[in-house]
């Protein structure tokens, strides 16, 4: 098992007919992942690179019944793809585009909990972020496939290469991950860690989660509160960020350290307190997991609150 | 990005909400004139007292000596003078300091109250923000860590938008009396409105002031702009003072790179933004310290590497260069074959260490050991900060 996606997911892209949508679309299929189309407005009932284009995610769907649209439109459409995919019920949705304005987020985001408090179940994952993968099954996103090994270890990051960086160091380790899930840099997004790890927990392949968050926001610490009272399976946690400067957006919109709230110390502080086995130095990821495994106490009993 | 308070009083008022009238300068000879001239010092109605202020981009001015006085018009020119110029040190600027450029004199006003207003997206509600404290003209961290009941927090639904009510319950939390409550709606409402329509991140109006006349005025403005929308906004992006900026980090931005400058002495130079943060932080586990943050992007072409090795060696702090790249899409090869061309041709007189690991990292690695360069070369993230602060510290 994994979560969320798997070798028999059919996915489309929008913005495939794009330099990024293309190259990544055909990266996909070349996985081995069920790249079914995309969609170009203006541009449907054409062929790019072997993929059937639509005018429209509804066509696409009509056509095809994709489970995943991954999104490569530029920042100042992606609000817009997001909503079309909503609109058009494809049950997860993958935007990889960075630099979204966080309003356009924030509308986004209330969109999908009001379709979502009305019955409806989609996902949405990201933006700002690498995708998805289940190794040997699919590549959803701009991760390289090769790094990754089936394996027992979920992952989920708000970061790109960091995550490969544990990612390599798990698939050294010949531990291998069951499903790796970049949620994304940015304040206002998609599923947050909470969501993942409840997926992780409750999935028979994955015996243990990475978690890398970094500085800003609170994520990491609902995360930990969750994992304590909820799980049983063990989470290892990095932060990263220790060293930025308060007040100063590092890369990521999210990773800023606000009114002295959002620090890496807080944060590494509250989820030791919570259960979480923190590491401090990223190249000890894999390692610390391995420790953790091999120690026996991998699974822990839930006591009633 | 932020802009000055000027700025953002002129924003204010072209939306509505009113704001002390002033003038901007930048001289002495300047502000002599414009108290000749100016219909600020002049008539019946000219305030009893003036406000001359420094303009930079940071909070505590007041207590940095940059906020100043005056009671009669011909103090005024004085007192720019006595601003203008001077390097101001608050808890915002770091130790360094900000030189005042630009001075802001406007009308003093007859305060009988204060309080802030404030919004911001907060990341938990994922909703625009409303914030009002009765506390006004203190820092609002300060007020929730000691007097969080004096807070009240008002998330907008972005479907439903600004209703007046909103702006009634926040009249009623601060306590307003009955004339002032429907100015407070309308100044709730033309809030709203800015934040949404110049997709602002942050807006602080500390304090906001009732006087003695009965009227709300906003006497202190503090606006920051969401970096991801201020493309879409041309007459916002005219705002942005390049004096306020670090000239590496400008320097930086016309090559799409992300540099933030820190106060170390190890720069570092890596691909993403969450693998950079690592890099500094086990930077410091090795017992260094960074020099910045540094995200190439996910290219890292050759023109790429020779502009962040330039922007990085203009920081005349750095001792030592540390290259952390995870290869996932661009291939090792390709990266090392960058810096090598790149280090050819930008003299690099520092130790430099270089991490390659993912797609082809042995074959870079291989080149970059055969190229001749002096350049030590890592397997492994940690590995590799040992290296540089040992070389850094070795003073080789």
């Amino acid at each position: 098992m994994s979560i969320l996606v798997d070798r028999s997911t059919r996915v489309i892209v929008q913005g495939i007919t794009g330099k990024e949508g293309s190259y990544h679309a055909t990266a996909c299929r070349e996985y081995g992942t069920k790249v079914v189309g995309g969609v170009t407005p203006g541009k449907g009932g054409t062929t790019h690179e072997g993929f059937p284009v639509w005018n429209s995610v509804f066509d696409a769907r009509d056509a095809e019944s994709p489970d995943v649209s991954l999104i490569f439109v530029p920042p100042a459409f992606a609000a817009d793809a997001i909503l079309e995919s909503v609109a058009a019920g494809i049950p997860l949705i993958v935007c990889i585009t960075e630099g979204i304005p966080v309003q356009d987020m924030v509308r986004v985001r209330r969109v999908l909990d009001s379709h979502n408090d009305q019955g409806g179940k989609i996902r949405l994952i990201g933006p700002n972020c690498p995708g998805i993968i289940t190794p040997d099954g699919a590549k959803i996103g701009i991760m390289p496939g090769y790094i990754h090994k089936r394996g027992r270890v979920g992952v989920v990051s708000r970061s790109g290469t960091l995550t490969y960086e544990a990612v390599w160091q798990l698939t050294q380790l010949g531990l291998g991950e069951s499903t790796c899930v970049g949620i994304g840099g940015d304040p206002v997004r998609g599923l947050n860690f909470i969501d993942v790890l409840e997926m992780f927990e409750a999935d028979a392949e994955t015996e243990a989660v990475v978690m890398i968050g970094e500085i800003g926001g609170e994520d990491e610490e609902r995360a930990a509160v969750f994992a304590q009272n909820r799980m049983t399976k063990p989470v290892v946690g990095f932060i990263a960020g220790l060293t930025a400067p308060p007040g100063r957006r590092m890369g990521h919109a999210g990773a800023i350290v606000s009114g002295g709230k959002g620090t890496a110390r807080d944060k590494m502080a509250f989820l030791e307190s919570h259960g979480v086995r923190v590491v401090d130095n990223p190249s000890l990821i894999g390692k610390t997991v391995a420790d953790v495994l091999a120690s026996g106490k991998s699974r822990r009993s839930l006591h009633p609150a | 990005m932020n802009i000055h308070e000027y700025q953002a009083k002129e924003l204010f008022k072209e939306f509505g909400i009113p704001v002390p009238s002033g003038v901007l300068v930048e001289s002495v000879d300047e502000a002599r004139r414009v108290v000749a001239e100016s219909p600020l010092f002049k008539g019946e109605t000219k305030p009893a007292v003036w406000a001359v202020k420094a303009q930079i981009h940071a909070g505590g001015r007041g207590k940095a000596g940059g906020v100043k006085l005056a009671r009669k018009p011909e103090e005024v020119p004085d007192l720019v003078g006595q601003i203008l110029g001077k390097t101001l040190v608050t808890h915002q600027t770091g130790p360094e300091g900000k030189k005042v450029l630009k001075v802001w004199i406007e009308e003093g006003s007859n305060i009988v109250r204060e309080f802030y207003l404030g919004v911001v997206i907060d990341r938990t509600t994922r909703r625009m923000t409303l914030i009002a404290s009765t506390e006004g003209g203190m820092e609002i961290e300060e007020v929730a860590q000691s007097h969080p009941e004096k807070i009240f927090h008002y998330p907008v639904d972005p479907l439903e938008g600004y209703s007046p009510y909103i702006g009634r319950r926040i009249s009623q939390f601060l306590g307003l009396p009955f004339t002032a409550q429907s100015q407070m709606v309308n100044i709730v409402r033309d809030l709203v409105d800015f934040f949404q329509k110049r997709d602002a991140s942050m807006v602080e109006i500390n304090p906001l002031v009732l006087t003695k006349e009965d009227r709300l005025v906003a006497l202190d403005a503090k606006v920051g702009f969401d970096d991801n929308a201020v493309g879409r906004h041309p007459e916002i992006r005219s705002l942005r003072d390049l004096t306020e900026e670090n000239e590496l980090e400008i320097e930086a931005s016309k090559y799409n790179l992300n540099y933030v400058k820190l106060d170390g002495n190890i720069a570092c130079m890596v691909n993403g933004a969450g693998l950079a943060m690592a890099t500094m932080d086990v930077i410091a586990l090795a017992g260094g310290s960074p020099a910045n943050f540094l995200d190439v992007g996910g290219g890292a072409s050759k023109e790429t590497v020779e502009q962040a090795f330039r922007i990085i060696l203009g920081d005349p702090h750095v001792k030592g260069i540390f290259v952390n790249i995870f290869g996932g899409i661009v291939r090792c090869e390709r990266i090392a074959g960058g810096i090598i061309a790149a280090a050819q041709d930008v003299k690099i007189s520092v130790p430099l260490v270089v991490r390659l690991q993912g797609t082809n990292a042995k074959e870079g690695r291989e080149m970059l050991k055969s190229s001749g360069l002096a350049i030590q070369v890592a397997e492994e993230l940690f590995e590799g900060a040992e290296k540089i602060v040992l070389a850094v510290k070795g003073g080789k």
